[in-house]
């Protein structure tokens, strides 16, 4: 059982603030993904539980065990490297082994982990090799196979795989999902990769300027953003916003018409809907359309809407000219309310 | 300008110069070791080797290398170690270690000498504490230890910093990232130094070693300061070969002997430390 408590850190840099008051919960077995853009504290959350870095005020725990004055080799945690930090002067074999022989381990008990997570990762071939003689793929399966070897309870990994190219990526990305879940270890994962962690987590913490602005499944994340930030980060392309104001008690008017919306009147809202949850009606928005780009699978229109900008994801069948007016019907259970004072979803 | 080429001419200047200064100047000295009047002979080097005070003008300097260089290496590491973990002040600790660079080594046997001669700042200090009732000669024939002590002490306070600086750049280059990884599969800092430091360190320690070594056989003007004819060393014998008895066969042959320990010692550290080549980032 190794389930993460991150109860109240704070860390300062001297006056910069990374990280605000943290809490969060990651359940045994959990896959965490961290997400946000860089500077965003991420990477530093993720070596204050590694214990790369001491937290300025708050606690760590794993496994029901406090460990933030722990050295890291006491946590129970193994980490994957951004740059994967394979030892240039060990062999394959001797680099997935370190950590075994700096625990003492028998000989015959580091071959038998190092050959086992080898296969795991496919690598029993290259275990004579240097890193210096292995290609980017490899030498991140080594970095891997060298955490998997310690059996940790938690796998910290930073950015593991932002130095592959594409292809690579999605292949380690799913190949990486399949390994740690028959593991059974909890793993935290930072990126700022949102395809990686909508397909990889279990769960994705959503952090900006230091805060964690959501934490929650990422269907949920995408659905219902908990607030504009999410709603902008995530998704590609991101949600659209249009300015909403108070026409009666649960009805709001968005550009120049009258839609159902959260109950109570006051204060204008934002309106926001994903560019795919929009279909061509006889009803709707009126958009101008600016920019036509068929990317194949579908046809992406960034359109003018009540002088706002507007994505639409429609048919790619659909033949749509620049210049032309649309009218576009948002699928009313998509549509999503923010504050625009608070910028938190409003239900 | 043919890019193949370029290099090759962009280097000619320099290899001009070394073989006019360098190469020229060792074929004669070479000529002349292995020259007499009467022709091609190997008479300089039998008549070195068997004057009574080669063997012990060797034996010092080997001795003088083996007790100061290893001292020198442990201690720049060590250095070198500190001065790469500091936040603020790295750089004027670095100028400071390095001063003695910048010092000549007969002035730095001048300096050392002021500290142990029969005047000097250790006999006042000694006298002053009440340890010695009058100043002692401690550098004399009847304290070869004090002497070897003197001249060890000199060649460290002159020579570290020449290692330090190269350990130094080393280190720099080795990532960050090495280190956390190690920490965090389980290194204390004693192994990260054994595990880590010390093999990505090989080709600086290479460098460090051979300039060392070299200058220690070539060791002269902090001897002929403190020890005088006390403690002859192959340096000083091949001065007086040249200079006291105008033998310049014999300072040739003495010279081309020093070269041949210089390079058997290179070899050995390039051996020792060579980082194979599948194992290079």
């Amino acid at each position: 059982m190794a389930e993460i408590q991150i109860k109240n850190v704070a860390k300062r840099f001297g006056a910069y603030q990374a990280l605000h008051n943290i809490n969060l919960t990651i359940a045994d077995q959990e896959f965490m993904v961290l997400l946000g853009a860089s500077g965003c504290g991420k990477t530093t959350l993720l070596r204050i539980i590694c214990g790369l870095e001491t937290a300025t005020e708050g606690e760590v725990w794993i496994g029901g065990r406090r460990v933030d004055h722990l050295a890291p080799k006491d946590r129970g945690i193994a980490m994957v490297f951004q740059n994967y930090a394979v030892f240039p002067h060990l062999t394959v074999f001797e680099n997935i082994g370190f950590g075994l022989r700096m625990q003492k381990l028998p000989d015959d008990e580091v071959k038998r982990r190092v050959e086992r997570v080898a296969g795991l990762m496919h690598i029993e071939m290259l275990l004579k090799r240097y890193s210096g003689e292995l290609s980017g793929g490899q030498r991140q399966r080594v970095a891997v196979a060298r955490a998997l070897a310690m059996e940790p309870d938690v796998i910290l990994m930073d950015e593991p795989l932002s130095n592959l190219d594409a292809l690579l990526r999605m292949e380690m990305r799913a190949e990486l999902k399949g390994v740690l879940a028959e593991s059974k270890t909890t793993a935290v994962y930072v990126t700022h990769d949102q395809v990686e962690a909508m397909s990889m987590a279990d769960r994705i913490s959503v952090m900006h300027q230091g805060k964690i602005v959501q934490a929650a499944s990422p269907i949920e994340v995408y659905r219902n953003p908990a607030a504009e930030f999410v709603a902008s980060f995530i998704g590609n392309p991101p949600m659209n916003f249009l300015q909403a104001t108070s026409a009666g008690d649960g009805k709001w008017t968005v550009a120049g018409r009258v839609v159902d919306g959260p109950k109570g009147a006051g204060k204008p809202l934002q309106f926001a809907i994903r560019p795919e949850d929009m279909q061509p009606a006889n009803e709707g928005l009126k958009a101008r359309v600016r920019i036509v780009e068929p990317l194949g699978a579908h046809l992406l229109v960034t359109c003018d809407v009540d002088g706002a900008m507007f994505r639409a994801v429609l048919d790619s069948d659909m033949v749509v000219k620049p210049g032309e007016i649309l009218t576009l019907a948002p699928q009313p259970d998509r549509v999503r309310w923010f504050d625009p004072e608070t910028t938190l979803a409003v239900a | 300008m043919n890019a193949r080429l370029l290099p090759y001419v962009l280097i000619l200047p320099v290899t001009l110069f070394l073989c006019l200064f360098f190469l020229y100047p060792f074929v004669l000295v070479a000529k002349q070791a292995f020259t007499t009047g009467a022709g091609a002979t190997l008479d300089n080097f039998r008549e070195v080797v068997s004057y009574w005070k080669f063997p012990i003008s060797l034996r010092n300097t080997l001795l003088l290398a083996v007790a100061v260089v290893p001292i020198q290496l442990a201690l720049s590491l060590l250095m070198a170690t500190m001065v790469t973990r500091m936040e603020k002040g790295r750089d004027m600790v670095l100028y400071i270690w390095t001063i003695p660079l910048g010092i000549s080594d007969l002035a730095a046997g001048l300096i050392w000498l002021a500290i142990f001669e029969q005047s000097g700042f250790l006999n006042s200090m000694l006298h002053g504490v009440g340890i010695v009732d009058k100043p002692v000669n401690l550098l004399t024939f009847q304290n070869p230890g004090i002497v070897f002590v003197a001249i060890m002490l000199a060649e460290i306070w002159r020579a570290t910093a020449i290692m330090l600086v190269i350990l130094v750049a080393g280190i720099g280059l080795i990532p960050k990232e090495y280190y956390e990884a190690a920490e965090v599969f389980g290194a204390s800092p004693w192994k990260r130094f054994l595990r880590i430091t010390l093999p990505m360190l090989r080709p600086s320690l290479q460098t460090a070693l051979v300039l060392r070594v070299i200058m220690a056989f070539e060791v002269f003007a902090v001897v002929a300061a403190l020890g005088g004819t006390l403690f002859p060393v192959l340096m000083g014998e091949t001065y007086a070969y040249q200079f006291d008895l105008l033998n310049s066969g014999a300072a040739a042959a003495m010279a081309l002997i020093i070269l041949a320990i210089s390079i058997a010692a290179t070899l050995v550290i390039l051996r020792a430390l060579r980082v194979p080549k599948r194992a290079t980032i």
